[in-house]
């Protein structure tokens, strides 16, 4: 699903490279989390996967096409194909929440009768039946990061990915947002998460991949947050 | 459905930024008036000149039965031995422009007459025996005019013959100079409204930065994103355009058709089909100011 091939990113004016020579394989269908400290290369990493941001040098893969090779117009339709969850939620705030979710089928020219259907499906899947009128100021952080989940789901994506999403929940909605999270990986979707919550790493014993100053320095099946 | 969503949101973001809005349509309006203005007043000064003030620079107009001059039979047009004389004395002057000699005959005459005095009350009064033929001559040097005029002005069968040049150099030149203020005005004008859209473009997509930012991390496209900010630009630009031809089409009333043709009959004025090749130009130079500030902008500040 992801490869990154020999990879290196060096930011302008900076001399330390963000990614170097970094090697990973992701397949479908698994779930991988993505740990490290602040400036060890795991935005880059996320950023790269969505052409955010371009390699150095190496090549990265996402469901077998080369990023780097593809035209900037053929850009959009990979990342219809990618469901994003950040840290900030990013939602719109002016619109509903079923206005929100309805955004990422509106964007690639689904009809408006199939829209309607598609998102108050999602919602009540993931628990947000009855909120699609509110707007987004008026919900909870973790009713929010539903939201976005819902968001990112709605398209049934091959890949998932989330930049820290419990960062800004308290332990017990992080649960409940891993949980869908892990409901959506078991539906078939691959799910990379990018995360500082060593509990929840702990916990759920996926495959752990550790950077360290851009470099690979663990990549386990079954794995935890520290040694 | 995805249209009326475009619909909407580039009607939201016009109402948004209302005052934006209006500048631009104001400054559109009154640079493309003046700029349709100097299309008319180019237009204008071609009729006048006529078939051949820009070609050449005397007409020698010879006898007809009707116009009396020192070198003509009363009641007789100009012969056929007194024309070709005159041709022949033209072609033997140095100062005459090789190929400088045309002739132009009472049907043609007629048919030019026709042409000048369409819709003028003065259109029916001459016939085609009433026009006079004549011969129009190029100079090598304009300057050296008087050479040509003395060869020919005692010759049988000249009535008159005329140096419209001298007279009326002085006054085209001042017409010139108008036009070109009025285009040369408008051209800045243009060129401050095509920089006001641009930066009109530029605060929108700043405040819009989140939603941008969105739409293109859930994958729309990069015509989906800009389209709104080409629909706002193309709107404001029309709409000052269509202002500006009714300002255009006013002035041609009240000016031109009200006072200007009734007072000076004998001369030619811009009418309907000027108004419209005026229109056109102010239509299609607004169409491009809109869009091609409002692309540059985008692929900047959008980063598509």
């Amino acid at each position: 699903m992801i490869r990154f091939e020999g990879v290196t990113k060096v930011y302008e004016g900076q001399r330390r490279p963000a990614l170097s020579e970094v090697d990973i394989d992701i397949e479908k269908g698994e779930f991988v989390f993505l740990v490290g400290a602040s400036g060890s290369g795991k935005s880059t990493f996320l950023r790269l996967i969505l052409r955010e941001q371009r390699p150095t040098t190496g090549r990265v893969f996402v469901a077998g096409r080369e990023l780097n090779r593809l035209h900037s117009w053929k850009i959009p339709s990979i990342r219809r194909q990618i469901g994003t969850v950040f840290q900030d939620f990013r939602l719109l705030p002016n619109k509903t929440v079923h206005e929100n979710v309805a955004f990422a089928l509106q964007v690639i020219g689904k009809p408006a009768s199939v829209i309607r259907r598609v998102v108050t499906e999602v919602l009540a899947l993931l628990g947000l039946d009855g909120t699609g009128d509110r707007m987004p100021d008026e919900l909870s952080g973790g009713e929010q990061q539903r939201v976005a989940v819902a968001r990112a789901f709605v398209n049934r994506p091959k890949l998932l990915i989330a930049d820290e999403p419990t960062g800004n929940l308290d332990p017990a909605t992080s649960v409940g947002i891993m949980k869908l999270l892990d409901r959506i990986n078991r539906a078939d979707t691959t799910v990379l998460m990018a995360t500082h919550d060593s509990t929840i790493v702990d916990q759920m014993r996926k495959r752990v991949i550790e950077l360290d100053e851009g470099i690979v320095v663990r990549d386990q099946s079954r794995g935890v947050y520290g040694y | 459905m995805r249209f009326r969503h475009i619909v909407s949101e580039t009607f939201t973001g016009l109402r948004r930024n209302l005052t934006m809005t209006l500048a631009v349509i104001m400054t559109m309006w009154v640079s493309l008036s003046l700029f349709g203005s100097g299309l008319l007043a180019s237009q204008q000064i071609d009729l006048l000149k006529g078939e051949w003030y820009d070609k050449i620079e005397i007409s020698i107009f010879l006898c007809t039965k009707s116009t009396p001059g020192p070198n003509c039979t009363p009641g007789q047009d100009v012969t056929q031995g007194q024309k070709d004389e005159i041709e022949r004395t033209l072609r033997n002057n140095p100062e005459v422009a090789p190929e400088g000699i045309y002739f132009e005959s009472k049907a043609e005459a007629f048919a030019e007459y026709q042409e000048a005095y369409r819709g003028n009350p003065l259109q029916g009064v001459l016939t085609e025996e009433d026009m006079q033929e004549s011969f129009r001559v190029k100079l090598k040097n304009p300057e050296h005019y008087e050479g040509v005029i003395s060869a020919v002005v005692g010759l049988p069968g000249v009535q008159t013959i005329q140096d419209l040049r001298q007279i009326l150099d002085p006054f085209f030149q001042w017409l010139n100079l108008l036009q070109w203020t009025a285009i040369i005005a408008s051209v800045l004008l243009l060129v401050a409204a095509a920089l006001q859209i641009g930066n009109t473009i530029r605060l929108a997509a700043f405040a819009r930065r989140r939603e941008i930012g969105i739409m293109r991390l859930v994958g729309a496209s990069n015509l989906y994103i800009t389209l709104p900010f080409l629909l706002e630009a193309v709107i404001s630009a029309l709409i000052g355009a269509a202002l500006a031809c009714v300002t255009l089409v006013t002035g041609v009333y009240f000016i031109i058709v009200q006072r200007a043709q009734p007072s000076l009959q004998g001369l030619r004025w811009i009418g309907p089909y000027q108004t419209l090749v005026a229109m056109a130009g102010v239509a299609i130079v607004g169409l491009l100011l809109s869009i091609i500030p409002t692309l540059i902008t985008t692929r900047k500040y959008l980063r598509v």
